[in-house]
């Protein structure tokens, strides 16, 4: 029992590590690749952590109307998109914390989270700050059932909602991604996935103070360290769906265990696949303008659609 | 002993609902009087009715009252007392509030009457559950029946609050009408009014009386329950009655309909035909989805959380549907799980939903109105009620790791193993009633950071909520009891869900709980192989170890290089509570995107001396079109005014005219006697 448990506490420990110090990587890549595409230099992949360093430095500027709703909100994200984290598998089929969670419990986490985002953006008074919380409750709304439907077919193939029995039958069936509801589903979650981490074209990661921004109206009045947990909590939402999408579409070398050589070929295979992903995102954002709210939902109605089309063609095909 | 104990509860109650009735001219001993009473009949019946779920045989009492034909006898098998357990922790939570809440009413009005009303729905509400025949089941419904119309028109110099109580009244008649066909017919196929002899009776019936009492008792219930479309009663009568009525009214009041339901569906019906099951997964996900959707649309508090539970009432139907369609299907395992979620939310609901409108109570006693655009800021002035209104909104959203979450997630995956269980298309129906209630919880969530943050957060945009004052100590200690209950249900699952073996025993003849619980009792699973599992008091306690071990110390370090500032105002001097966005701006979104189901209708007038471009006054009104009213009761209301002027011609007034129709009336029932 000792024995086991230290396994688990050490492949947790291996994972919240990865989890903290990927996520402003994969950040970095994206912002480095968008300005290369867009013939710009770019600020280097390393700029996120620099931004965070900085930030956590720096005093903060509490807003005077706010409330205590405020202080915690950074931590409540932080600790349910980490949280989250471990409940997916990374390196190792098996999702280190899968006890705790699957797929139903990362997708509420992460609501709890927002939820508390939500409501910190309506704790400082500003307008700005309700007009970021009422787009990002909708838009995650609308986004929800698309998401549930993808789920629902991976789960319905594996007969199970833990996502270490998912990846497990992912890899069990062979190139079982090239089946048509498996490429729905897909299709599905990345259209989800765009929206939830708030990218081209449902929202701009980089605008600031603009009137079409959802994201960074929320966290408009957050400063310094509160910033930086944000900003990190943010970057690691972004890891967590990028790596549960690929881990349950793409298993390649997902390894049986956290220990020895494995483990070091099961990152790099990480790696290498993050990036495939993180370039399809930076063509995607950079040959797309970013959409007007009302036409989002649409958007989202077509990820519905290719849902429902995932689950019809599961006993179809 | 368990029977002495419930007996002791019903006479308290009794004799409290007395007692305040004598005292009405004395309002303080009138109000402590049926307060106590109320609590302390509450804890008698909890302490009975726990003991009685676990109790190896139905606890069986005849109550000393009745004549050979009509037996007054209550019983008390797992799936009454589970009932029974809800509605005792509810009312108990209720009754303390309800020291503080009444308090502000003394002297104003009459509670000897309410005391005596609110002792005698709860004594009604614990026989409703526990009746074991159709008369005394019949009698006890049109007590809380009534008993629930004169508490909801307590306020009733108002007009609307008399007009919300009539309509309930009326609908409440209309579908005890239905029951009492329904039981008449399977009175007469048994012989007995005894609920034990129609045990499996009507699986055995032919099959057009088997659909018709299903349809009667479907429609009876649902009223009750407020399934979409017999729901129109519940968003009016809830948000003008007293706080703590609207608590029980919407905590267990139409929980009696889930509970007819659950007797009907899985006592009185053996296997039923695979399309009940449909239907009722089909009005499920209905009431869930409009529920939410016209929730979003109210800046009335109560009226808000009154459209929730119709929402919430959807989710627990759709776990009555899986678990019919899987009985059915001869899935008794997968029943069992279905089951279980549904009674799981019930029990939720209770605690949450009663939380949320005692928090709602709270906050109307100390700002006096029941719009959000009026209130704000409310967390710095009433904390404690602030954080109990928050866990509960958290809970009510499904967020982990609260009761919600635990609940929907047993839905969730009762829905998720439905699909495997049958070749034909009807299998489509579970994912999409997955994904429909993943659009519910999303819609939820949004609705309930509107209701906690337009009250609670930022600056206060009426005089009345900046001068709110924090509710009173009975009244905190009333939502206190139901935020641990929350908590604890949310926490403790693996621990809970062990109480549902006698019930699934009972209904369905299988004890699911072992292999619900995981990994020594940290973790939950659905039962079935592989199905992945949830920890919620795991998420707590690394929530837990992680706030204590980094959020507390770095805050506390962080704190010392804070300063205080204003909030960005664009530039504009000074930020007011005018700048802040309102309840109806945060659901705008929302509304244009579901505009063809609200069709909504706005009106802006600008009064304006020199140029349109200044106007000196704006008059803005917004409004959406209630669908059901218009379109189904309005043409209803319609007939049934155009019959009743049609048949006025027989009602001349005359005595001699009323003679014939008794002396006809007469002859024909003897003419069918005879025959029959």
């Amino acid at each position: 029992m000792t024995e086991r448990m230290m396994i688990r506490l050490i492949e947790n420990a291996a994972q919240l590590f990865l989890l903290l110090a990927l996520a402003p990587l994969v950040t970095g890549v994206i912002r480095t690749l968008k300005a290369r595409l867009q013939t710009r230099r770019g600020p280097g992949i390393l700029q996120p952590y620099r931004d965070l360093r900085k930030l956590f430095r720096k005093g903060m500027v509490i807003p005077e109307t706010a409330s205590w709703i405020f202080a915690a909100t950074p931590w409540v994200v932080f600790f349910s998109t980490l949280l989250a984290g471990l409940m997916i598998p990374m390196v190792a089929a098996e999702a280190p914390l899968g006890l705790f969670g699957g797929v139903l419990a990362v997708i509420y986490l992460l609501g709890l989270g927002r939820f508390f985002l939500a409501l910190s953006g309506l704790d400082s008074g500003s307008s700005f700050g309700g007009l970021g919380s009422s787009r990002e409750m909708t838009i995650s709304a609308l986004a929800e059932p698309a998401m549930m439907l993808a789920i629902f077919t991976v789960a319905i193939g594996a007969g199970s909602t833990g996502l270490t029995e998912i990846a497990g039958a992912a890899i069990g069936q062979n190139w079982r991604f090239l089946a048509p509801a498996q490429m729905f589903a897909f299709a599905a979650l990345a259209l989800v996935l765009i929206a939830e981490t708030g990218r081209i074209p449902v929202d701009n990661p980089d605008t600031h103070l603009e009137l079409t921004m959802i994201h960074e109206a929320m966290i408009l009045e957050y400063s310094g360290p509160y910033l930086a947990l944000i900003e990190w909590a943010v970057s690691i939402k972004q890891l967590v769906l990028m790596t549960l999408l690929i881990n349950c579409f793409w298993p390649i070398g997902l390894q049986p265990t956290w220990f020895g050589f494995g483990a070091l070929q099961g990152i790099g295979w990480l790696l290498a696949k993050l990036l495939f992903l993180s370039c399809a995102i930076v063509l995607l954002e950079t040959v797309n303008a970013k959409m007007r709210l009302f036409r989002v939902p649409e958007l989202l109605a077509v990820a519905f659609t290719l849902g429902s089309l995932a689950l019809v063609s599961t006993f179809l095909f | 002993m368990i029977a002495e104990l419930f007996l002791s509860g019903i006479i308290v109650w009794l004799a409290g609902a007395m007692a305040s009735l004598a005292l009405w001219c004395q309002p303080a001993a009138a109000r402590r009087v049926a307060c106590a009473a109320a609590l302390a009949g509450s804890l008698l019946d909890l302490a009975a009715s726990t003991a009685a779920i676990f109790s190896s045989s139905p606890i069986v009492i005849g109550l000393p009252f009745g004549n050979p034909v009509f037996t007054w006898a209550v019983r008390l098998d797992p799936l009454s007392s589970y009932f029974n357990v809800t509605l005792a922790a509810l009312a108990a939570a209720v009754s303390l509030y309800s020291f503080g809440y009444l308090r502000e009413m003394e002297g104003r009005r009459n509670l000897g009457t309410f005391g005596f009303f609110f002792n005698l729905l709860l004594l009604s509400l614990a026989l409703v559950f526990t009746a074991s025949n159709a008369f005394f089941f019949l009698m006890t419904w049109e007590v809380m029946a009534l008993s629930s119309f004169c508490l909801i028109s307590f306020e009733h110099e108002k007009e609307k609050t008399r007009n919300a109580g009539v309509l309930f009244l009326i609908m409440s008649h209309a579908g005890t009408g239905l029951l009492l066909i329904a039981f008449l017919v399977l009175a007469s196929a048994s012989g007995s009014l005894d609920f034990s002899s129609f045990h499996l009776l009507a699986s055995r019936m032919p099959p057009l009386e088997q659909d018709v009492i299903f349809l009667l008792f479907l429609v009876g219930f649902g009223v009750k329950a407020g399934v979409v479309p017999l729901h129109i009663w519940l968003p009016e009568a809830h948000p003008v009655s007293p706080s703590n009525v609207s608590a029980l009214m919407s905590g267990i009041v139409i929980k009696t309909g889930i509970y007819g339901m659950a007797r009907v569906f899985f006592d009185f019906y053996g296997a039923p035909p695979i399309w009940m099951g449909t239907v009722v997964l089909g009005l499920g996900v209905a009431s869930a989805l409009l529920g939410v959707l016209y929730a979003l649309m109210e800046h009335d508090l109560k009226r808000l959380l009154a459209w929730h539970s119709i929402e919430n009432i959807g989710i627990i139907l759709m776990g009555f549907g899986a678990a019919l369609m899987f009985r059915s299907l001869g899935q008794a395992n997968l029943a069992a799980l279905a089951l279980i979620a549904a009674l799981y939310h019930t029990f939720n609901h209770a605690m949450f939903k009663g939380l949320l409108f005692l928090g709602a109570g709270s906050v109307v006693q100390a700002t006096h109105t029941r719009n959000m655009e009026k209130m704000g800021g409310l967390i710095r002035r009433m904390p404690v009620t602030a954080v109990c209104f928050l866990l509960g909104a958290v809970a009510i959203s499904g967020l982990p790791p609260l009761n919600g979450f635990v609940s929907e997630w047993l839905t969730y995956q009762a829905l998720l193993a439905g699909f495997g269980t049958t070749q034909s298309l009807t299998r489509l129906m579970f994912p999409i009633a997955g994904s429909l209630l993943a659009l519910t919880a999303a819609l939820a969530a949004a609705c309930f950071v509107k209701a906690f943050a337009i009250p609670f957060l930022a600056l206060p945009r009426s005089e009345e909520a900046a001068d709110a004052r924090e509710a009173s100590l009975p009244m905190r200690a009333g939502m206190a009891v139901l935020t641990v209950g929350c908590v604890a249900l949310g926490l403790g699952a693996t621990w809970f869900v062990r109480v549902f073996d006698p019930i699934t025993q009972q209904a369905l003849g299988v004890r699911a709980s072992s292999a619900l619980v995981m990994a020594r009792g940290w973790a939950l699973s659905p039962g079935t192989a592989h199905g992945g599992t949830i920890s919620t008091a795991g998420m707590a306690m690394l929530f837990l170890i992680a706030g204590a071990a980094f959020a507390l110390p770095l805050a506390a370090r962080w704190r010392r290089r804070s300063v205080p500032g204003p909030t960005w105002d664009c530039g504009q001097p000074g930020l007011t509570a005018d700048n802040e966005y309102t309840a109806t701006a945060f659901s705008k979104p929302l509304r244009m995107i579901f505009s063809a189901l609200y069709r909504p209708r706005r009106e802006i007038q600008a009064e304006y001396e020199v140029s349109p471009h200044y106007p000196s006054a704006i008059r803005f009104e917004n409004e959406i079109e209630p669908t059901f009213e218009k379109h189904l009761y309005g043409p209803l209301w319609e007939r049934i005014m155009a019959a009743a002027n049609r048949m006025k011609g027989i009602q001349a007034g005359s005595i001699n005219l009323y003679l014939t129709y008794i002396f006809i009336t007469l002859i024909l029932l003897l003419l069918f006697g005879v025959r029959g």
